[in-house]
């Protein structure tokens, strides 16, 4: 009798064990995973803000908001400017630097080992040190920029409504493409050398090779960079936050600026909840047919 | 006529300034920023710029420190070192239970990591509210919490790829031998793949040392973290820039050097297992 219940009990430790492995972790996750979304819904469909805590329910009325928000809309619209602008910018310089850093070259881990810096700075001192940069009396892209045009220039960057784009883009463009760089250089340095041999004793010139061998050897690998980078992008916050804050006006303001300055400097608390759970329902959905395409997984 | 070593040389040498040309435009900012953080009010607004101090002074940094400015570097030290050692535990048993038994098959596997890519701005949005209601925000608890929860997919993700290199065989053989299932988990899958725990562990680390968003949101003076401070120097006044490139130059070192430990592993790191490198 013990003993079939020593049997027993053993049996099911060791049927449960994966559980008891994975479950902590589930149960963190689900915390910060379903509950914020069940608790947006909830707040969504109540009025609160900054001078209305009546809980009480009114119905769809924060979700027809959404249509007719604008500037929600519109911060839609320039993350997904930023988001095409930089991504394909990203990927070709990093594709570029690739080639260039693919065979021997004296020094070459050392090269590398320094470009990778930008990649780990913290988001936020990056737009930090762009912004120092950027200064349009006491910073070198205008002193730079003077001595190529032969005379002082008082550029805005992070003013002037045709400047903030181009200044943003370059410090995202500055702290990703290495990112970019890093995966392709892998992903180039795996390509069949025999394949490359067999299309060079056929003559194929080099745009020829690139296309029909070495582009569809890397593609996975780009896949995934571009994946990577287009999520990072649609939660673009930092360095914008620390360029133009949004601005001027509202003309950078991306989705997640525009859903911190409504939920927490205009406090229309259900009014973001609304917002945000229409973000993560858009991303969910994008994630699961992005992650059924791409082979992140082996 | 170039014989062939010739035009190997050259094209070597251009290739070489093409290297070095791309190498300091890249590090030009970030030069940009230590150097500032070594100069005196009076180089810093100098115009035209100066590309380098007189001298290096550290009177930047000794001002930060004197005014308990620099605690918002061990408050990041705090949040992101206990929330990685939680996440890579919880993290790696976890994958162990999905690289060994398949719990919840590629399914689970997807949401886990799909869980990290939901934009940050829309879950600690409710998170705050949550936190206000619990007395959690501004807390070590509170941060370290959600930077837990925030590094748990990368975690498991990462180490799922770790632990499926490992050779199944041995951990069989550890179970006959007698070993409990802990005990191989302790004794023969965590030493197999540490070197993968500790580039994991790093990445988790520089991620929580990063944030800025989710710090901004549930900091406010007790727990602040680095990256906030840094923007409280924002705007306002312009001689608050010393104060910028020196806090920011304290929270950057920190991970050159960690970066520094594992060349090895970056690629691998960045490009959440895909890429082996």
């Amino acid at each position: 009798m013990t003993s079939l219940s020593a049997t027993s009990r053993a049996s099911f430790g060791e049927r449960n064990f994966k559980y008891l492995l994975i479950g902590p972790a589930i149960f963190v996750l689900l915390l910060i995973g379903i509950f914020p979304l069940v608790y947006l819904l909830l707040v969504s469909f109540q009025g609160i803000t900054m001078t209305e805590t009546s809980t009480d329910f009114i119905g769809f009325a924060n979700y027809t908001q959404l249509f007719e928000d604008t500037r929600l809309w519109e911060a839609l619209l320039h993350t997904v400017i930023f988001t095409v602008t930089a991504l394909p910018l990203e990927l070709l310089l990093g594709l570029a630097m690739a080639q260039l850093f693919l065979e021997r070259l004296p020094g070459r881990q050392i090269f590398i080992a320094l470009l990778v810096l930008p990649v780990v700075v913290s988001p936020i001192v990056s737009g930090a040190t762009w912004s120092l940069m950027f200064n349009h009396r006491f910073g070198p892209i205008n002193q730079i920029i003077g001595w190529i045009w032969g005379e002082e220039v008082t550029l805005l960057w992070t003013i002037s409504p045709h400047l903030v784009y181009p200044a943003i883009l370059a410090a995202e463009v500055w702290q990703w493409t290495p990112f970019m760089f890093l995966l392709l250089l892998a992903a180039l340095a795996n390509v069949d050398k025999s394949q490359l041999e067999a299309a060079a004793i056929d003559g194929a010139g080099w745009w020829r090779t690139f296309f029909r061998i070495v582009l569809p050897a890397i593609w996975p690998v780009m896949a995934i960079a571009i994946l990577i980078r287009g999520l990072d992008l649609f939660r673009l916050f930092d360095i914008v936050w620390a360029l133009t804050k949004g601005g001027p006006g509202t003309m950078t303001e991306t989705i997640s600026i525009f859903t911190y300055i409504k939920g927490f400097q205009q406090f229309e608390t259900s009014y973001t909840a609304a917002v945000a759970f229409l973000v993560i329902i858009l991303l969910s959905v994008v994630v699961m047919l992005a992650l059924k395409r791409v082979e992140l997984s082996r | 006529m170039m014989t062939v070593k010739q035009r190997y040389a050259l094209r070597t040498g251009v290739r070489l300034a093409a290297a070095v040309a791309v190498t300091a435009l890249f590090l030009f900012p970030i030069y940009w920023l230590f150097m500032i953080s070594f100069k005196t009010p009076e180089e810093i607004y100098s115009f035209p710029p100066k590309w380098y101090p007189g001298r290096i002074h550290f009177d930047n940094y000794a001002v930060l420190f004197k005014d308990g400015d620099a605690i918002t570097v061990w408050n990041s030290f705090v949040v992101a070192g206990v929330s990685t050692v939680i996440a890579m535990f919880l993290g790696t048993i976890g994958a162990y239970s999905l690289a060994r038994f398949r719990t919840g098959g590629e399914y689970l596997a997807n949401w886990i990591i799909s869980q990290r890519m939901i934009p940050p701005i829309a879950v600690v949005f409710p998170i705050f509210l949550l936190y206000v209601w619990l007395r959690l925000v501004d807390t070590y608890i509170g941060v370290i919490l959600l930077y837990t929860a925030f590094n748990l997919p990368y975690v498991i993700w990462m180490m799922r790829g770790y632990i499926l290199d490992i050779p199944r065989a041995l951990e069989e053989s550890a179970l006959v031998d007698g070993c409990t299932r802990w005990q191989v988990i302790w004794k023969v899958v965590f030493p197999m793949c540490r070197a993968g725990l500790f580039a994991t562990a790093i990445f988790t680390f520089v991620f929580a040392w990063n944030d800025f968003i989710f710090a901004l949101v549930l900091t406010r003076t007790e727990v602040a973290t680095y990256t906030v401070q840094v923007t409280h120097y924002f705007g306002g006044q312009s001689n608050f820039w010393a104060k910028i490139s020196a806090m920011s130059v304290l929270g950057t070192v920190p991970i050159f050097i960690a970066v520094a430990f594992m060349q090895r592993y970056l690629v691998r790191g960045i490009s959440l297992g895909a890429v082996k490198g």
